[in-house]
């Protein structure tokens, strides 16, 4: 997996390209982390993302909690497969898709 | 059916997919039931390289069949860890807000999901769970 940030005043973006699973969602913790300082609107790219197994979905959720304290965030771009999955265990109703 | 066999560790869990990736392409499998399997496997593999040995190290098999009439994918995980039903644990509320969510039992939540069957048996010592998906074409 990999992440492309971008940073425009208090708006930053992650296009992630990979998979988000076991192996790869201990990277994505970690960027986000040490990315969201100063931060009111956060967005995940999804087009490159076919895989989110339920370590991917946890730093997700760890991501909208962290945005819920200080702004918003939008998962966009979000494929078939990964939206199978977000419906399937109910996080349609705790993001923000678009 | 072809079989692999590991450390029952995460460092493991790519050479283990890798396998049932190989194996459900030379079967044919489409890209979306390919993932659902996957994911499906990943949990599964996930929760005995966390939980089955722990602290201690130990083995884990995985072997994987594709049937005709039904085309049908079984995928059987082996262990020789404490014994542990993964179906008995509960549903995690999925209709919580993100603050009140805890992510414990998505993954099994999510096999039980995805999955056309799922079940688990425990003989000669062994943990054995497994799992089958018709792969409707």
């Amino acid at each position: 997996m990999e992440i492309q940030k971008a940073r425009s005043g208090s708006t930053l973006t992650f296009t992630v390209i990979g998979r988000l699973d076991t192996t790869t969602a201990p990277q994505f913790e970690t960027e986000l982390k040490s990315s969201l300082e100063g931060v009111n609107e956060f967005d995940i790219d999804l087009n490159a993302v076919d895989y989110v197994s339920s370590a991917g979905l946890r730093v997700v959720l760890l991501a909208q909690k962290m945005m819920n304290k200080q702004g918003s965030m939008v998962v966009k771009n979000v494929r078939p497969e990964v939206l199978e999955v977000f419906e399937m265990t109910g996080f349609t109703s705790i993001l923000n898709i678009k | 059916m072809k079989e692999i066999t590991v450390d029952a560790e995460i460092g493991s869990l790519d050479r283990v997919l890798d396998f049932i990736r190989q194996e459900l392409k030379t079967a044919g499998c489409d890209a979306r039931a390919e993932i659902q399997i996957t994911i499906a496997a990943e949990e599964i593999f996930t929760n005995i390289a966390h939980y089955a040995y722990n602290p201690k190290l130990g083995l884990a098999t995985v072997r994987c069949a594709v049937s005709d009439q039904p085309l049908e994918v079984t995928l059987q995980f082996l262990d020789n860890g404490v014994p542990y039903n993964p179906l008995e644990a509960a549903d995690p509320d999925i209709t919580v807000s993100a603050e009140q969510r805890e992510i414990g039992g998505l993954g099994i939540f999510m096999v039980k999901k995805s999955m056309d069957s799922i079940d688990y048996a425990y003989h000669d010592g062994k943990n054995i769970l497994t799992i089958r998906k018709n792969l409707h074409r």
